[in-house]
C-alpha cells in the first residue's frame, strides 16, 4: 500500500492521465479514442473527476450567490443531492453498457464509466470560477451566469455523446440511436426500481403486520 | 397496605404525566396574527392590531338587531352602516375612541319620483360636498341625495344594447370620484364597473377583467354542439365583489370567483388597482401572488382560497383585504409584500363568522360581519404603529428615523422579513452599501442587494485605484522585465566578448 503511494511511476501516470481529460475536452474525437485504445485513460482520474463535479456540486449550493441559489437548508439532504449526481450516472452507464454489449459495442463497463466521467471534465471546470463569479455580480448581469452554466452542461452532455461513439467504434447515426435508446433504458430501469421498491415494501408491510397480530393474540 | 396504595398512585401519576407531555407538546397553534416569509412558510406574528370593541345594535342603542348588513363606509368623521335586511342605513359618529353613537337613521328621503324610501340598500358613498349616494338594491338605482336628504338625481340601469334587456339593475357596491363621476358594480353585469358622469349619463364600462381561457378548453367549445356548449363553463370575465377608491383616486377592486387554481397559479388576480381608463396598476413585485392565505387547504370546514369581499387602503399605500372565507385581513404595502395577516373564524371577538365589509378611520380598522351582525374596531398596537411609523419616514425621507423604527420592528419580531428589507433599505440610502447587503442577503432580497452592490463595487473600485492599477501594471511590467533580463542574459552568455574569457 505505502509502496504504490510513495512509487513516482504511479503517481506520473496518474497525473498525465489527469491531464489527457483536457486534452479529451478539446479534441473530442481523437481522445476519447485514445482513452481506451491507447490505455491513456486511468480509473483513477475518472473517479477524481467525478468526486470533483460532486464536490463542486456541494460548493455551489453555499459558496454561489444568492442571487442565483437560494437553498432551503432545513429540508436538504446531503446524500440525496449527491445522488442526484450519482443514479443518474450508474443508470446512465448500466444502462447504456447493457444495450451496447448487445449491440456489437466494443466499450466494456468499466470503460463506460472511465469515459463518462472523463466527459464531466466540463462541469467542474466552468463551474468552480462561475461560483466565485457570481459573488461579483448584479441581477442585471445575471444572463452571464445562466448562459455559462447552460454550456457547462451542454458541453459536458456533447461530450459523453462523443465519447460513446469512440468507446464501442459507432458511426454518428448509430451513436445517436443508442444515447436515445440509453435514455430509454434509463427510464424503464427507474420504472423496475420503482416498482420493486414498493413491492418489497407491501411485503415487509404485510409481514408487520402479521408479527403484530400476533402479538396481539398472545 | 399503605403501600400498595402508593404504588397505585405512582403508576397513575406516571400514566397522567406519559398523556399530558405529549399533548402540551402537541398543542401547537397558528398565532393569531402571522405573515408568510421568503420561503411561503408561515411566520407566527406579533400583533398589528388588537380589538378594541365589538358593537351590537345594544351597544349603539337601537331597539331593533341589524338584518344582514352588507355595507361599511368611512367617510370624514363619520360611519355609514347599511342595515340592508331593514332598508335602512345607520349614521354613526365616534364621539370617543371606544364609542359610536347613531346620528341619524336614513331609511326615507324628501322629493323624487320613485318611492321615497330604500329597499336593502347595499351600499353608501359620500362625495367631498357630502352628497350621499346609495345603491338601492331592490329599488334597481344608485340614488343621489345632498346632505339632508333631499333628492337630487337617480342613476338607473345603463343604456347599453350588449346588456340583456330583462336583466333588472341590481347596484351593490359604489365608488364615487371628486368630480362626483360614480363607478358602480351591479349583480349579473360581467363587463366592469359602470361608470357614470357627474350629470348622470352612463358613459360605458371600465376595467373589466380579462378572459382567461386555455387552448384545451376553446378546442373542446369548437369541436361541441349548441347543447353541450351551453352546459360548459362559458368564458366570462370575472365579476367584482368590491370597490375603493382610495385617496389618489384609483379604484382598488377586489373579487372572490375565479377559480381556486387559477388564483394559485397567479393566473386570475383577485385584487387590482384600476386606474381612469381601467388599466390594472397594482404593482406585484412581493415574493408572493397576492392572494391571501397560500395555502388552500381544507381544514375546521373552510376550504379553497381567500375570498376577498372587501378592500381598503391607507393613506401610505398599504391596504388590507378582507378575506369572507377564512374571516382574515391581510395588509399588503404598495409593493405587494404581505404586511401582515390575521384573524379567523369563530364566536370570539376579533374573529368573525362571515365579515363582508371593511373601512379604515386614520389607521383604525373597521369590519362589519353579515351573520353576527356587529361592527367589529381594531386599533392598531406598537408592533403595528411601528411598521406604519417605518415606512411613512421611509418615504418622507427620513431613512435614519425609518431605520431605527425597523430595528424596533425586528427587537419585537426577529422572523419579520420586511424589517430586515426595511432596514436595508434604508441603509442603502444612507450610502451604507455593505451593511446594507448583509441584511438584503439576509431575506433574499436581490433586486435591492444588486443595488446596494453596484454602489459598493463602484465604490471599491475608487478606493481602491491605485492598487488595481498598480496590480495590473505589475502583471504586465513583471513579465517584460524577467523576459528582458532573460534575453541579456542570454546575450552577454552568446557574446564573443565573453566567450574567450569563458575559456
Amino acid at each position: 500500500m505505502l509502496e504504490a503511494l510513495t512509487n513516482k511511476e504511479k503517481w506520473n501516470r496518474y497525473w498525465d492521465s489527469l491531464k489527457f481529460s483536457l486534452y479529451c475536452m478539446t479534441h473530442p474525437i481523437d481522445g476519447y479514442w485514445d482513452l481506451t485504445h491507447e490505455k491513456r485513460g486511468t480509473m483513477a482520474a475518472a473517479n477524481t473527476i467525478l468526486f470533483l463535479s460532486v464536490l463542486i456540486r456541494l460548493l455551489k449550493l453555499r459558496y454561489t450567490s444568492f442571487i442565483f441559489i437560494t437553498v432551503y437548508w432545513e429540508e436538504l439532504n446531503i446524500f440525496l443531492y449527491i445522488a442526484s449526481i450519482l443514479f443518474p450516472l450508474a443508470l446512465w452507464v448500466v444502462g447504456n453498457w447493457a444495450l451496447t454489449t448487445l449491440f456489437d459495442g466494443k466499450g466494456r463497463l468499466g470503460q463506460v464509466y472511465m469515459a463518462t466521467c472523463y466527459a464531466m471534465v466540463p462541469y467542474p471546470l466552468i463551474q468552480f470560477p462561475l461560483m466565485i463569479f457570481s459573488n461579483f455580480v448584479t441581477v442585471d448581469e445575471a444572463e452571464f451566469y445562466g448562459i455559462l452554466s447552460f454550456i457547462s452542461l451542454l458541453y459536458a452532455a456533447l461530450l459523453i455523446v462523443t465519447a460513446m461513439g469512440q468507446i464501442h467504434e459507432y458511426s454518428f447515426g448509430k451513436n445517436i440511436l443508442f444515447t436515445v435508446m440509453s435514455l430509454v433504458a434509463m427510464l424503464i430501469m427507474v420504472f423496475i426500481l420503482m416498482l420493486f421498491f414498493s413491492m418489497i415494501s407491501q411485503g415487509v408491510a404485510y409481514f408487520i403486520s402479521l408479527g403484530k397480530e400476533l402479538l396481539f393474540r398472545m | 397496605m399503605n403501600r400498595k396504595v402508593a404504588r397505585v398512585l405512582a403508576c397513575l401519576g406516571a400514566v397522567l404525566i406519559f398523556l399530558a407531555v405529549p399533548a402540551t407538546a402537541e398543542a401547537k397553534e397558528r398565532s393569531y396574527s402571522y405573515i408568510y416569509d421568503y420561503w411561503g412558510d408561515v411566520q407566527d406574528a406579533p400583533d398589528p392590531y388588537s380589538v378594541s370593541r365589538v358593537f351590537t345594535y345594544t351597544d349603539l342603542g337601537l331597539d331593533q338587531n341589524l338584518k344582514a348588513p352588507q355595507g361599511l363606509t368611512v367617510a370624514g368623521d363619520r360611519i355609514y352602516v347599511c342595515d340592508t335586511g331593514n332598508n335602512r342605513i345607520l349614521e354613526l359618529s365616534r364621539p370617543t375612541p371606544q364609542t359610536l353613537q347613531v346620528e341619524r337613521i336614513i331609511d326615507s328621503f324628501n322629493g323624487g319620483t320613485g318611492p321615497n324610501t330604500l329597499s336593502s340598500p347595499m351600499d353608501i358613498q359620500v362625495s367631498e360636498d357630502g352628497n350621499l349616494f346609495i345603491a338601492d338594491y331592490g329599488n334597481a338605482r344608485v340614488l343621489k341625495l345632498d346632505p339632508d336628504l333631499n333628492y337630487l338625481m337617480e342613476f338607473t340601469k345603463p343604456d347599453d344594447n350588449t346588456l340583456d334587456p330583462a336583466l333588472v339593475f341590481q347596484p351593490t357596491k359604489l365608488s364615487v370620484d371628486t368630480a362626483e363621476r360614480l363607478y358602480c358594480i351591479a349583480t349579473g353585469i360581467n363587463k366592469g364597473m359602470v361608470k357614470y358622469e357627474a350629470d348622470g349619463v352612463f358613459s360605458g364600462f371600465v376595467g373589466a377583467t380579462k378572459v382567461t381561457y386555455d387552448f384545451a378548453d376553446y378546442i373542446w367549445k369548437k369541436f361541441a354542439t349548441q347543447e353541450q356548449r351551453a352546459l360548459m363553463q362559458s368564458f366570462v370575465p370575472t365579476q367584482y365583489d368590491n370597490i375603493y377608491m382610495d385617496y389618489e383616486g384609483f379604484i382598488y377592486a377586489v373579487t372572490g370567483s375565479p377559480e381556486e387554481l387559477d388564483i394559485k397559479n397567479g393566473t386570475a388576480d383577485v385584487v387590482r388597482k384600476l386606474n381612469l381608463v381601467g388599466d390594472d396598476i397594482l404593482v406585484r413585485n412581493g415574493e408572493w401572488y397576492i392572494i391571501g392565505d397560500l395555502y388552500m387547504g381544507n381544514g375546521g370546514g373552510y376550504e379553497g382560497a381567500s375570498y376577498f369581499s372587501d378592500v381598503t387602503c391607507f393613506d401610505n399605500d398599504i391596504y388590507v383585504c378582507l378575506d369572507r372565507n377564512r374571516g382574515r385581513l391581510f395588509g399588503y404595502d404598495d409593493q405587494g409584500n404581505m404586511v401582515y395577516a390575521f384573524g379567523g373564524n369563530g364566536n370570539m371577538d376579533g374573529y368573525f363568522r362571515r365579515p363582508v365589509a371593511l373601512d379604515h378611520m386614520n389607521y383604525d380598522l373597521f369590519v362589519l360581519d353579515e351573520l353576527d351582525c356587529a361592527i367589529t374596531l381594531f386599533t392598531v398596537t406598537e408592533f403595528g404603529s411601528l411598521i406604519y411609523d417605518a415606512i411613512d419616514q421611509f418615504d418622507l425621507g427620513e431613512y435614519e428615523a425609518s431605520e431605527a423604527s425597523w430595528r424596533e420592528v425586528m427587537r419585537l419580531d426577529g422572523n419579520y422579513d420586511l424589517a430586515y428589507i426595511g432596514i436595508g433599505r434604508a441603509l442603502l440610502r444612507q450610502e451604507e452599501y455593505k451593511e446594507a447587503m448583509e441584511y438584503f442577503e439576509l431575506k433574499y432580497d436581490d433586486e435591492n442587494y444588486s443595488k446596494a452592490y453596484k454602489q459598493y463595487r463602484k465604490q471599491w473600485v475608487e478606493d481602491h485605484i491605485v492598487v488595481i492599477v498598480a496590480v495590473i501594471l505589475a502583471l504586465f511590467l513583471i513579465p517584460m522585465i524577467i523576459g528582458r533580463y532573460k534575453s541579456i542574459k542570454a546575450e552577454f552568455e552568446t557574446a564573443e566578448v565573453f566567450r574567450y574569457y569563458k575559456k
